[in-house]
């Protein structure tokens, strides 16, 4: 058998999950979809003492529109939120970047809480969750906590979660009137983990850009917010000098390592490109969304 | 850390056959179907997800069967290579057009294949050239180029409109 020893509990409830979590701590581990985690056991990275199956917890698996945003259970299945029709009217950057998270056989299985709370460096929903400010609700054994997609991520595989909390809701506001997104990568082949993914979201006012928001995956340890480059786009207009002013933030906003697939200058100008493109397209749905 | 945690008993059905089994947390989905249930035509490829030949049907939606533990299909049902082609093993279309239009050489990828495109053109009867290489993109062949599976993709998709009853 591939995977190491160890002991299964599959509980039914999020009260169950945390008590398992308190009584086991850091020898535990959660099991979401498991298209992350299986892979390590399998490879024996990974070799917890007991895994907590959060799979037959039906509370945890939800799209709900809520507070002016969509609400997503922690164990909702990608694959479910990509045929949300709810989550494509109101939070359609996480529509346009949800088809490009593995493959569909992996989102069938793979879920939007176990991708936030695996924090791999390369996924898209951390980077999507960062652009748009979503907020991310724990439950532990003092009771629940909010964080801010900011404070969440913290460096690879690492987020603010105690190892006796889990991640039971993530909530993201709902796309404001007459704003476009888009979601931008490039990967050697599709389903693969991107060389570099952006998310943009941009506002018009009239001929220029009212706000804009940029995220990049793939850049570095944790996904990262373009916050210099928004700021340089907002209230001036779509032109090449702004763009590539824009691009020339997001540059030196990322700090990219080198691997087998891309060296760490060709994703650094890549981010660039990509983010240029992905803030057109966005602004171009901005125009679209206008005129309906 | 206990060196033997205690066998878990699943009950599920698999290709429509009710089947109960003790088996330890740790049995992937891929080695309890083909160790436990002798059904060897869910192959195993890169066990981590990547390659597609494990792949199943759970519940009717494909998924990786290296990527399940046993221990958490029970209640569901499974569809195997092994439970496409009909009692009186006439195949399946999808099986047919890949015969057809020589879609496969080696055939180690081939079972992966099939069920991920039952699934995928249930989703998207008629799909696009285009849609079908997305479709395809989560398995992979290192013989034929597909070329021809992308065909039999294509054959499979009208055989199958053949047999609807017209609208």
């Amino acid at each position: 058998m591939k995977p190491p020893v160890f002991e299964y509990t599959a509980v039914r409830s999020t009260d169950e999950a945390v008590a398992e979590l308190e009584q086991h701590g850091d020898g535990a581990k959660i099991l979401a979809g498991g298209q992350s985690l299986v892979p390590l056991l399998n490879m024996r990275l990974a070799t917890p003492d007991r895994l907590i199956d959060l799979n037959r917890v039906a509370e945890l698996a939800h799209v709900t529109a809520r507070d002016g945003g969509v609400a997503i259970g922690a164990m909702t299945r990608q694959r479910t939120v990509e045929r949300s029709e709810l989550a494509a009217r109101h939070v359609p950057l996480l529509a346009d970047a949800i088809p490009w998270v593995g493959h569909f056989q992996i989102r069938n299985r793979g879920t939007v809480g176990g991708s936030l709370s695996h924090a791999d460096p390369a996924a898209e929903l951390p980077a999507v969750a960062l652009c748009l400010d979503a907020r991310f609700t724990a439950r532990g054994p003092a009771g629940e906590r909010t964080l801010a997609a900011e404070e969440f991520f913290r460096t690879q595989l690492t987020t603010a979660l105690k190892p006796t909390e889990l991640l039971t809701e993530v909530w993201f506001p709902a796309s404001a009137r007459g704003s476009g997104s888009a979601w931008i990568e490039l990967a050697r082949r599709h389903g693969d983990f991107a060389l570099v993914g952006v998310g943009a979201v941009v506002t018009l006012a009239g001929d220029r850009i009212g706000e804009a928001r940029l995220a990049l995956t793939g850049v570095g340890d944790r996904p990262v917010r373009a916050r210099e480059a928004e700021a340089r786009l907002a209230g001036e207009p779509l032109s090449p000098d702004v763009l590539a002013d824009a691009a020339e933030a997001v540059r030196r906003a990322i700090d990219p390592g080198s691997d087998i697939h891309a060296t760490a200058a060709y994703r650094r100008h890549v981010a660039g490109v990509l983010a240029g493109r992905a803030i057109r397209l966005a602004a171009a749905r901005a125009k679209e969304a206008e005129r309906a | 850390m206990p060196d033997t945690p205690a066998p878990i008993e699943v009950r599920l059905r698999v290709n429509g056959r009710e089947c109960a089994e003790r088996v330890p947390p740790r049995l992937l989905l891929s080695d309890f179907l083909r160790h436990r249930l002798g059904l060897t035509g869910t192959h195993v490829g890169c066990e981590h997800g990547v390659c597609g030949a494990c792949t199943v049907l759970l519940d009717g939606e494909a998924v990786r069967s290296c990527l399940l533990l046993a221990v958490q299909v029970a209640d569901a049902e499974v569809t195997t290579v092994e439970g496409l082609a009909r009692p009186d093993e006439s195949l399946h279309p999808i099986q047919q057009a890949f015969h057809e239009m020589h879609a496969l050489q080696c055939g180690f990828c081939t079972p992966g294949f099939l069920l991920s495109v039952v699934a995928f053109l249930r989703d998207v009867p008629a799909p696009s050239d285009e849609e079908i290489r997305h479709g395809l993109a989560g398995n992979l062949c290192r013989c034929t180029g597909y070329q021809n599976i992308v065909r039999a993709v294509r054959r499979a998709s009208e055989l199958l409109a053949d047999r609807r009853p017209p609208a």
